[in-house]
């Protein structure tokens, strides 16, 4: 092949990026749609056989599949709203000029670099029927508040997961924020006061309408993160009881992993990669309106 | 008179303000000292007796006797070996490969050169999970199970991490290199020499950016280390916290001392780490 010596200098920086990307992401990619019409084991002696639709069929008939995928759109539909607002609130907070700011902006943002094997394990310890947290209600309900032993309750676990999750991940977010909040022109709010309006207006007027690319980053990247959910639940509670915090990923990992069997998880990976795409391309669609608007 | 009212307005503004930052304050910090502080105390019956109680946070009796359970009971330092280890050297070969192929695309003009940086984009919205079971089958059949390589070979090149080299690169004048090329420099001195000291600010965040995705990782090695020799911090806390009878002051020694580096580390690079969480948002 005649390449001549820019473009073979072209070649020597790309190509060690674009084989491990092709080793490691592309290849795998397109092996999971090949493997999800297989009966694919980990480790078998027996030969591998094309089975058509049957992991798909099998996978909408499973009970725990559409039960995770079910609490997977709880999570997101309880997690997101509540952590988008709290985050944006604590980056009005710390982007205010008042003294002392910059180490409240540190401590929130602390949990965010703590690994997530160590932020389940603290909260393990508090959720304890006899820890902390039962003892806080008992007392700001002056003794109304009956134990709970929140994670291993159909009920409770998997709240006590997403608080966890919130506090594991709005100091994150708050950043994202903040960085926004900071490249609303001043001017915008002087002229808003000299208008005579009030907080709350410049708040609803000026603060959300500039923000509002920021917002929707943050808001699908959560609803992403929500449907990868899986550290905190497999140490904390690995799904249950009965299920109530079984998760897509933790599924995938049972039925890849635990029961090796690769064909059928997947299938679960093919329709988990859909979801997560079907989110993107959505995002994509909103942003590209604000571009054209 | 309206002026005073303003100033009312303003101090009970800030009033508001200094209570709801320590009310989060509390929030984000007191799981982290009721960690540091069970991990000090060296007595589980007095542990277990004051849990539940603000107690919990000052232990009447300062002792690192859990510290030294922790490597007593397991090969700790073997562990934080794994993990710096399997973590640099991750993020230092993340760091060379990801700028060259970024730069490869930025400067130079060939045929598919558009193709690729459409690639590296939809690459970008592959989340690991959909391509673990795959990865799993493929290297397992390398034969790389239980190995440093397989938790860092597959994790150097990343499409997010290319693009924000990318973005970077693309912006330089293109007079920067013409005048390195007529002063006879080779192209890899101009990446070398040119480019990358100039990216200085891009390379901080995408390091932070590995590193915490990398210390932190979780469902990769749970799936491909089996004993203790090459297994990262993460899995083997949880093989510890799995044990029974639990003792709380241990694992809590063993989440400090994972957690505590990392936060010093995060106090002193505080502005590195900031922009870093800001550039994530530039997708």
């Amino acid at each position: 092949m005649l390449l001549n010596r820019k473009h073979r200098a072209a070649l020597l920086f790309i190509l060690p990026g674009i084989i491990m990307l092709t080793i490691f992401i592309i290849f795998p990619f397109f092996m999971s749609f090949g493997l999800s019409f297989t009966n694919q084991r980990l480790i078998s002696k027996l030969p591998t056989k094309f089975i058509g639709f049957e992991n798909y069929e099998r996978l909408f008939g499973d009970k725990v599949f559409i039960q995770s995928l079910l609490n997977n759109f709880l999570f997101a539909v309880i997690v997101v709203p509540i952590q988008t607002s709290l985050a944006l609130g604590m980056a009005m907070l710390v982007n205010k000029k008042i003294k002392g700011v910059k180490i409240f902006r540190t401590v929130y943002f602390m949990p965010t670099v703590t690994t997530m094997a160590v932020v389940a394990v603290i909260w393990s310890f508090l959720y304890n029927p006899e820890g902390l947290i039962n003892n806080f209600f008992h007392t700001i309900s002056f003794g109304n508040w009956t134990t709970v032993d929140f994670l291993n309750d159909p009920l409770w676990a998997f709240p006590s997961i997403m608080l966890l999750s919130i506090w594991q991940g709005a100091g994150f977010q708050m950043l994202i924020f903040l960085a926004g909040l900071q490249e609303i022109p001043y001017s915008l709010y002087e002229a808003a006061t000299i208008d005579g309006a009030g907080s709350w207006k410049k708040f609803t007027n000026i603060t959300l309408p500039q923000l509002k690319n920021t917002t929707s980053f943050v808001l699908i990247s959560t609803t992403i993160l929500a449907l990868r959910l899986f550290d905190q639940v497999q140490i904390m509670t690995n799904g249950g009881p009965r299920n109530a915090t079984m998760t897509v990923i933790l599924h995938l990992y049972n039925s890849g992993f635990q029961k090796q069997k690769v064909g059928y998880a997947s299938a679960m990976t093919v329709v988990f990669f859909l979801i997560v795409l079907g989110i993107s391309i959505f995002q994509r669609m909103i942003l590209k309106e604000e571009r054209e608007a | 008179m309206a002026n005073r009212s303003y100033k009312k307005m303003k101090i009970i503004d800030s009033a508001v303000s200094y209570m709801l930052l320590i009310l989060l304050f509390a929030f984000f910090l007191f799981p982290l000292i009721y960690m540091i502080s069970t991990s000090l105390n060296p007595n589980e019956t007095d542990i277990l007796k004051k849990m539940a109680s603000a107690e919990a946070f000052v232990p009447s009796q300062i002792s690192l006797d859990n510290y030294f359970d922790v490597f007593d009971r397991m090969p700790f330092s073997r562990f934080m070996f794994n993990s710096i280890l399997i973590v640099s050297t991750t993020v230092i070969c993340g760091l060379f490969i990801n700028s060259m192929l970024a730069f490869g695309l930025a400067r130079f003009n060939f045929k598919g050169r558009n193709f690729l940086v459409a690639l590296i984009v939809a690459l970008m919205i592959i989340p690991f999970e959909a391509v673990a079971i795959p990865l799993l089958w493929i290297t397992n059949s390398f034969g790389w199970l239980d190995t440093y390589h397989i938790q860092i070979i597959p994790f150097i090149a990343n499409p997010f991490y290319i693009f924000l080299f990318y973005q970077f690169f693309i912006q330089f004048p293109k007079a920067l290199e013409e005048a390195a090329l007529i002063d006879g420099a080779g192209w890899f001195k101009i990446y070398w020499k040119v480019a990358l000291p100039l990216s200085k600010p891009i390379m901080a965040s995408v390091a932070i950016l590995h590193f915490l995705m990398q210390w932190g990782f979780y469902l990769w090695p749970l799936m491909v280390t089996r004993g203790p020799d090459y297994r990262p911090l993460p899995v083997s806390m949880n093989v510890f916290f799995g044990q029974y009878p639990r003792n709380w002051g241990d694992i809590m020694a063993f989440a400090s001392m994972m957690t505590i580096p990392v936060l010093l580390l995060f106090v002193f690079l505080q502005r590195q780490f900031i922009n870093s969480a800001k550039t994530s948002g530039v997708k």
